[in-house]
């Protein structure tokens, strides 16, 4: 009986084992078919579509891809990703921190109606934005500019400060109140108590806005208008449409521009894991 | 605190009192508010009255962008349909889907991390560019889906993109592909809930399926109710992958609100006529989430009510 149990066990394992397996590669197999693709020969593709094997891989593509359009390599579209969403991160994660430290330690007069503005405004949709927004930069000559794409990160967002909030508050009021005692005003201890300890919640709202950011394609639609200002995300849309039969150098780009997402998964698995779980903390 | 009359406050106390500081540590955030997000909206709601093509100054034209839309634009009404639609399908599945994946993923195992990140990663990179135009390769007509289904033994000369009727399919199925991330919000849920209830409910006989419709959907509805708003907010507002893969076509059976909405502000730049469909989209949204909300004093168990 007890051995009967022990194999009922082991084989209900190992279906569940196999299943997962199986519905893991199903959900990766996309990626991988296009990692494949962007090493394949074209004549291959689609011909041999169903396998991700080749006979003659080669990184052709690669080369060919990187020449870009518009006399402009993927090494400047790259760089200028890079600069938007690493000036960003930086912007949104200082901004919101400050923010939080306000609402989470300070208690002043107002501090509750600005506090649902905020909570407010969370919900409100973007698109509607996007228009009045459009005019504002463009009244104020930033279209054509990237500063659209980063100047509104430096006054914080409503899901990052509340995320970085929630940290604050599992820190000891003890720490402040012995700082104070101490001859600590708000904002030295903002600086020397505060700010050391909310670093792992820094490291997650930089993030998540680094992976916005450069998955961005709105905003260099509407802003981004010379190629050699583009982003990866608005580079890789406009060379698909120029190089229609080079469906190899559009993969082989593709990956590369995933690259820095896979990268922050895997150095940042655990604070991105946390950061989304408490997105539903608030609700 | 000390009143000393006399000596009249520092700069320093001054800084520090409870009333200034907070105002300046918050200074970013009002600053942010009014200028990104009071002073767009009331722009917007102005704009909305207007004809605005950027270019020569905004002339007042009452109703008549709201008349246009109802009256004579038929791609508005096709659009919002379609998006409704999509709204419709997507957020169901895609809860459902999140939901039964978190909770087979409860069940710890040493191999759940990898797992997690397999089910994680797509809805990390669903949104770029690059994801968009892989999506229309694996659909395309001899891409991948076509071949697995031929191997299958299945019909696989169907024109996924090109057919009407499947066409927003495949965008949703994209959408649903990116599941991820509500996923790892409901797995936080249920691991919340505190092992003693299971325990309990076990040694009263209760069922696995018991169990779940007894305490782990009882216990999850305040995250199901935040991932609900989430995703309706979320399929309203939906962009990119209509404008990437299929560009509204065919027929316009995936022409999204938000893409008819930025073709006849940016293309043909009538900002004031987009304007008034970004305001009718957002008491639709505003609408709907207040439905949600009414709905959710039925549905929805918080623990403090102690029900």
């Amino acid at each position: 009986m007890v051995t009967n149990l022990k194999v009922q066990r082991r084989i209900s394992l190992t279906v569940y084992h196999g299943l997962m397996l199986l519905f893991s590669l199903l959900m990766i197999y996309p990626l991988l078919w296009m990692a494949a693709s962007s090493v394949k020969p074209n004549g291959e593709i689609f011909t041999k579509a169903s396998t991700l094997l080749t006979d003659s891989p080669s990184f052709e593509h690669y080369t060919t891809g990187w020449r870009g359009f518009g006399g402009y390599t993927f090494g400047r579209f790259f760089s200028n990703s890079l600069l938007v969403a690493v000036i960003s991160a930086l912007g949104m994660m200082l901004s919101s921190a400050v923010v939080a430290y306000g609402f989470a330690r300070i208690r002043f007069r107002g501090r509750q109606f600005w506090f649902t503005a905020m909570i407010v405004t969370m919900m409100l949709p973007g698109q509607v934005m996007m228009i009045p927004r459009f005019v504002l930069f463009n009244e104020m000559g930033w279209v054509g500019t990237f500063l659209p794409m980063t100047v509104p990160a430096f006054f914080g967002s409503g899901f990052n400060i509340f995320l970085i909030m929630q940290f604050i508050r599992t820190i000891p009021f003890e720490l402040d109140e012995a700082a104070s005692i101490d001859g600590c005003g708000k904002y030295s201890s903002f600086v020397r108590i505060i700010l050391p300890l909310i670093v792992p919640s820094l490291v997650t709202v930089s993030v998540l806005t680094f992976m916005g950011s450069w998955e961005d394609f709105m905003g260099a639609l509407l802003y981004l208008n010379k190629p050699h200002m583009y982003t990866v995300a608005y580079a890789l849309k406009m060379f698909n449409d120029s190089s229609q039969a080079d469906y190899g150098a559009t993969f082989a780009m593709s990956v590369l521009s995933l690259v820095p997402i896979l990268i922050i998964f895997f150095f940042f698995q655990k604070q991105l894991v946390e950061g989304i779980s408490t997105q539903g903390l608030k609700g | 605190m000390v009143k000393n009359a006399p000596r009249s406050l520092t700069l320093r106390e001054r800084m520090n009192r409870p009333n200034v500081a907070g105002y300046v540590f918050i200074l970013p955030f009002i600053v942010g508010l009014l200028v990104f997000t009071v002073i767009p909206f009331f722009t917007s709601l102005y704009l909305a009255f207007t004809e605005y093509n950027v270019l020569s100054p905004a002339k007042w034209v009452g109703l008549d962008n709201f008349r246009k839309m109802f009256y004579e634009d038929k791609l508005f009404w096709t659009s919002f349909w379609v998006t409704f639609k999509f709204a419709l399908i997507q957020v169901p599945v895609k809860l459902t889907v999140s939901l039964l994946v978190a909770l087979v993923l409860s069940r710890g195992t040493k191999l759940t991390s990898y797992y997690r990140a397999a089910f994680y990663i797509p809805s990390l990179m669903g949104s770029s560019v690059a994801i968009a135009l892989l999506w229309k390769q694996l659909f395309a007509f001899n891409g991948v889906i076509n071949q697995a289904l031929g191997m299958l033994g299945l019909p696989s000369n169907q024109r996924w993109l090109g057919d009407p009727k499947t066409a927003l399919g495949v965008l949703i199925s994209l959408g649903v592909w990116q599941f991820g991330s509500s996923m790892l919000i409901f797995l936080a849920a249920i691991k919340n809930i505190p092992a003693s209830f299971h325990e309990a409910a076990i040694v009263d006989g209760a069922g696995p399926v018991r169990r779940f419709f007894s305490i782990t959907l009882p216990m999850i509805t305040p995250i199901l109710f935040f991932n609900l708003i989430n995703q309706v907010i979320g399929s309203f507002q939906a962009f990119n992958s209509s404008y990437l893969i299929t560009g509204g076509k065919p027929l316009n059976t995936t022409l999204y609100y938000g893409v008819h909405l930025y073709n006849r502000a940016f293309n043909h730049y009538e900002m004031g006529y987009g304007s008034a469909m970004a305001w009718f989209m957002l008491l639709v949204i505003a609408a709907f989430t207040a439905l949600i909300f009414r709905s959710s004093s039925a549905w929805v168990y918080y623990e403090s009510e102690g029900r």
